[in-house]
């Protein structure tokens, strides 16, 4: 197998781990708008890391923190429903990042890769980004893990009971933001969400417990990148959206198969 | 507003002086003063909007109030009753993790707890699945798990069908003799909630009157926030209710 194969094989289920813990969260909270205009904004961090000469991903990252920082006091406000503040946000967000990207005309970049992905693309530094920041991520969601399922499945109750619910949202958007930053690289801005919500919807029909789904959604997702990226290979398709279907048919399919009984 | 454990009186479980909540559409709380002492039954009643589950949201600090004080007892354990909890189908739960979101108890336990509650065969089944009585009951042993020194409990009998709502308000009487632990809840189902209480807060934003509950429904006010025909029906209920209590058992809260 070629070494570019290889490399876009073991980021992409790297990547898929994350997403599919953080999936679990996404679909349980309904949070898929959420992560839309997270990775929205990418475009921008990648106009700010060069200019201000940063490694791009951090760039991504650094934009993506504030972002979430910026939605989390911004929610505290009731004058506008949350879909409307995050339209707001995740639509301003891109077109702003393409204005400017517009205006610096010494940086080329590939503009489909970033809208895509470009799994095929990923280099050493990538696979150390993605393994680097998916372990604090996963890590930081291990520990997060009790209380925010508690505030997940209800605010007021976990609160009464001792639990520091803008504490927990916070830390928890903070790391899907981290983890937004990390698939951009294997599905492109537009497909993020993708890879958050469809394995976590395919686990779903399977799982008796949360970490069930969770688990089945990382795996769910494992494979979808391993078969998208053989059908890339193949029929020479585009490896991100190829995932994103593998994905979806993977959905399709598990819906037609008989539900454990619960 | 300030929230705050403290006080003097060791009877004196919750205090409330002064509360008022405003919000865009104009004044929801105005001056409401409030006390639940230990081992006692306190029901707030009141038309809808009246702001009782903003009172209850106060006293719990789940909501600050623009103006007011709340005293709570130093220590005070407080079990929470939501009104009404659906949770999503997409998040596979049973009763049993359900019950240990926030504490880790024995198996004993939780199984203990359930069939205080009376349903001792939900432990394993997903949430969803349950009825609304089986919903209430497993709210409720979440809430006294906590081993609290009081119970607040939102609208617990709704979409509960009339047997049920008469089980949980014996329920409610029997934990209160076994547990000595004080219950404050919210209603607007008047009927049983007056057999079950030792004490009626009438509200309509601000405590309307506040007594026993056979004071209460003879008081003007009363019978000004509530139609002839509601009243007319408490009466009856009120005279048919036999004062049957269980039998104490013993067990109280070990703390305290």
């Amino acid at each position: 197998m070629d070494d570019f194969l290889v490399r876009a094989l073991v980021g992409g289920v790297g990547v898929a781990l994350v997403a599919g813990m953080f999936g679990s969260f996404v679909v349980w909270r309904r949070l898929a708008y959420f992560g839309d205009t997270l990775s929205h904004s990418a475009l921008l961090g990648v106009v700010l890391g060069y200019l201000l000469h940063i490694n791009l991903t951090l760039g991504i990252i650094v934009v993506c923190q504030l972002l979430a920082l910026l939605l989390f006091l911004m929610q505290r406000q009731k004058r506008l429903a949350g879909d409307t503040l995050l339209g707001i946000l995740s639509h301003g967000a891109l077109s702003l990042g393409l204005v400017l990207l517009g205006f610096v005309e010494t940086l080329r970049v590939d503009l489909l890769a970033y809208l895509f992905g470009d799994i095929l693309a990923i280099g050493r530094a990538d696979l150390l980004w993605i393994y680097g920041g998916g372990l604090v991520a996963l890590g930081g969601l291990a520990r997060l893990w009790r209380p925010l399922l508690a505030v997940t499945v209800h605010e007021d109750l976990a609160r009464v009971e001792g639990v520091p619910v803008a504490l927990v949202n916070w830390a928890f958007m903070a790391l899907m933001a981290l983890a937004v930053a990390l698939l951009m690289k294997v599905v492109g801005l537009l497909l993020v969400t993708a890879l958050f919500i469809i394995p976590a919807a395919t686990a779903r029909r399977f799982a008796a417990t949360p970490e069930g789904m969770a688990f089945g959604a990382a795996g769910c997702g494992a494979l979808a990148v391993v078969a998208g990226l053989g059908a890339s290979g193949r029929w020479d398709t585009p490896a991100g959206p190829s995932i994103v279907v593998a994905a979806a048919l993977l959905f399709l399919l598990s819906s037609m198969l008989p539900q454990r009984s619960a | 507003m300030s929230w705050a454990r403290g006080g003097s009186d060791d009877q004196l479980l919750v205090q409330s002086a002064g509360i008022r909540v405003r919000v865009a559409r104009g004044e929801i709380l105005s001056g409401v003063d409030l006390e639940v002492r230990r081992g006692e039954i306190v029901t707030i009643i009141g038309p809808n909007g009246a702001g009782k589950t903003t009172l209850l949201r106060v006293l719990l600090g789940l909501l600050t109030a623009d103006a007011g004080t709340v005293t709570l007892a130093p220590g005070l354990r407080i079990g929470y009753m939501p009104q009404r909890l659906q949770i999503d189908a997409v998040l596979p739960l049973t009763v049993r993790r359900f019950l240990t979101l926030t504490g880790r108890y024995p198996l004993a336990a939780l199984q203990q707890v359930l069939a205080e509650v009376g349903a001792p065969e939900t432990l394993e089944s997903p949430v969803q699945g349950l009825s609304g009585g089986e919903m209430q009951r497993v709210l409720l042993a979440r809430a006294l798990l906590r081993e609290p020194d009081l119970l607040v409990l939102d609208e617990p009998a709704q979409g509960v069908d009339i047997n049920g709502q008469v089980e949980l308000f014996n329920l409610l009487s029997r934990l209160r003799q076994e547990r000595g632990c004080a219950v404050l809840m919210v209603s607007h189902d008047l009927h049983l909630v007056m057999a079950a209480t030792d004490r009626v807060i009438c509200l309509n934003r601000h405590v309307c009157c506040t007594g026993t509950p056979e004071a209460v429904q003879e008081s003007t006010a009363f019978l000004e926030l509530f139609s002839p025909q509601v009243q007319q029906s408490l009466a009856i209920y009120s005279h048919q209710h036999d004062h049957h209590h269980d039998p104490v058992t013993g067990k109280e809260c070990d703390h305290g």
